[in-house]
């Protein structure tokens, strides 16, 4: 595995002042009259791990596809290193996505080639380079992730935390400066989600990438991220250090960071009286 | 009223359907010169499309001629003329069965292959993997599946025709009598270059059709199981009834 050889500095390093690599400010987006976002602002620093967590159904999916430029906001600006997403034409957002990756919560590997192949898959896709050049390449991103070995398998002999492991080295072949992570550890035992979750910090720091990381898995992301972003009916309700949002006074944050089954956000979905609809007899 | 009013809703999700199926053909069209510049990936679709449904081809042909030599040769011989057996199963093979019956095969085969395929990519997150590595799925995934039916479907339906005759001589010839330099003599002389061209004309159209109706239904499905069935079936529907309704109008305009 790659070893870090250092990376940029932590929020609480005294460093210079911190540069942001994704602003969202201001974002309005709804979906058939439900709206899902109601004046939304992130900033995404950078060369940071930036984790965005929140109730399922808070739009974390919803707003890492608007970041990338897959749906456009309706309201509001979303800059991706200075350049306003939604304003972009279709060849511009895609020259401006080669230069981000993104894992996908259940790997997205092309099922109709082998784990070479999709590694080289950008690389074929995108640049002229000898076979030989693109063969050390992959073997480089594969030996970083630990399957150099598994280049021949397909994607229907790998195990979830492999898939992702090896999304996660062609999400890396074209060297992005970005890198967007959603649900990465969903579904893994708790070997593959160490691995990981390894792999995420150790790809930021030696790589120098900024990193975007949607997760619920609040103790392991507390472990590795710079800074936390949690969402709340379409808003950001809380900010900062994961350590600071555990000590949070709001009873949202509380809830979530503790993982409790009730509070703000209600156990029981919204429902008529119990009684009244127990002794009525109807549906 | 409602009654109206359900039937203006209905006219308008057919226009808008109609107009979305156009949009995404010229698309796709627009992708065609790119995808052909890797003719691996179309070679690769030929094979799915058209080497794949060999079987079931070249079964049909000769069952679907055997038939044809039967009850051509029944019909026939009620005016003395089962000589012509050879003329009468040729042309109704290349101008009609061939093509037409070749087309429902293929969507049958080929097109929920391909629903069901680019629907899975879909439900997948592939196809959204490839538009964040900056590919677009349309040149790379739909453009050589769509080129791969076009260019099988006249191959299959030439190899269903030819089978198709070879079935018609099996019965006619070999089993019922009919005398094979006759059979083989009016054929010859019968068969114009427009009744092949008029079959290859459909087959090529009936290729355009299906295969689009296929790779549109996949690319538009519902990312979800039953979204994906929905798509395959549509496939299936859809492409049957076109495949019917061009073949008439096609048939009105060339006769």
């Amino acid at each position: 595995m790659t070893a870090p050889v250092g990376g940029r500095g932590t929020p609480s390093d005294g460093g210079s002042p911190v540069d942001n690599l994704v602003e969202i400010t201001d974002v309005h987006y709804s979906v058939g009259g439900r709206s899902i976002f109601s004046g939304l602002t992130i900033k995404i620093p950078r060369g940071r791990i930036t984790a965005v967590m929140g109730p399922s159904g808070t739009g974390k999916t919803t707003l890492l596809r608007l970041m990338t430029g897959q749906i456009r906001p309706d309201r509001g600006h979303i800059l991706v290193d200075g350049q306003d997403v939604s304003s972009l034409s279709t060849a511009e957002l895609y020259r401006l996505r080669r230069r981000m990756g993104m894992l996908f919560q259940n790997g997205a590997l092309l099922t109709d080639i082998d784990v070479f192949e999709n590694v080289a898959f950008p690389l074929r896709e995108h640049t002229r380079l000898p076979e030989s050049l693109i063969r050390n390449i992959v073997l480089t991103k594969l030996q970083a992730v630990g399957l150099r070995g598994a280049w021949s398998l397909y994607p229907s002999e790998l195990s979830g935390g492999m898939g992702r492991r090896v999304a996660l080295a062609r999400a890396m072949a074209m060297d992005p400066d970005l890198l967007i992570y959603d649900e990465p550890f969903a579904g893994l035992d708790p070997i593959s989600l160490g691995v990981i979750l390894r792999l995420v910090k150790q790809m930021n720091d030696a790589l120098g990438l900024t990193s975007i990381v949607v997760s619920h898995d609040v103790d392991e992301i507390a472990t590795i991220a710079d800074v936390s972003y949690i969402l709340s009916a379409g808003k950001v309700v809380a900010s900062g250090a994961p350590k600071a949002l555990k000590e949070s006074d709001s009873e949202l944050v509380r809830q979530f960071m503790n993982g409790l089954p009730d509070g703000p956000v209600a156990f029981h979905y919204p429902a008529p009286d119990y009684r009244e609809q127990l002794l009525s007899g109807d549906d | 009223m409602r009654l109206l009013n359900d039937l203006l809703a209905s006219l308008r999700n057919f226009v808008s359907s109609v107009g979305a199926l156009s949009i995404f053909f010229v698309r796709v069209l627009g992708q065609v010169p790119a995808a052909l510049l890797k003719p691996k990936y179309v070679i690769a679709q030929i094979h799915n499309a058209g080497a794949l449904s060999l079987v079931i081809i070249m079964t049909c042909g000769l069952f679907v001629g055997a038939v044809l030599g039967l009850q051509g040769y029944d019909l026939l011989q009620r005016f003395g003329s089962e000589d012509s057996l050879g003329t009468a199963a040729a042309l109704g093979l290349i101008k009609e069965l061939g093509p037409v019956i070749t087309a429902l095969l293929f969507a049958g085969r080929a097109g929920t292959a391909l629903a069901s395929e680019i629907g899975l990519m879909r439900a997948t997150d592939q196809l959204s993997a490839m538009e964040m590595m900056a590919v677009d799925p349309i040149r790379r995934v739909v453009a050589p599946r769509f080129i791969g039916g076009v260019i099988a479907m006249p191959l299959l339906s030439a190899i269903f025709i030819s089978i198709g005759i070879y079935g018609v001589h099996l019965v006619g010839v070999q089993q019922l009598g009919v005398d094979p330099g006759s059979f083989w003599s009016q054929m010859i002389a019968s068969v114009e270059a427009g009744d092949i061209n008029e079959g290859v004309l459909k087959s090529c159209v009936f290729g355009v059709a299906c295969s689009l109706i296929a790779v549109h239904e996949g690319y538009t499905a519902q990312p979800t199981a039953e979204g994906v069935g929905r798509a395959t079936t549509r496939t299936v529907v859809i492409s049957a009834v076109l495949t019917l309704i061009l073949d008439f109008m096609l048939t009105a305009v060339m006769l």
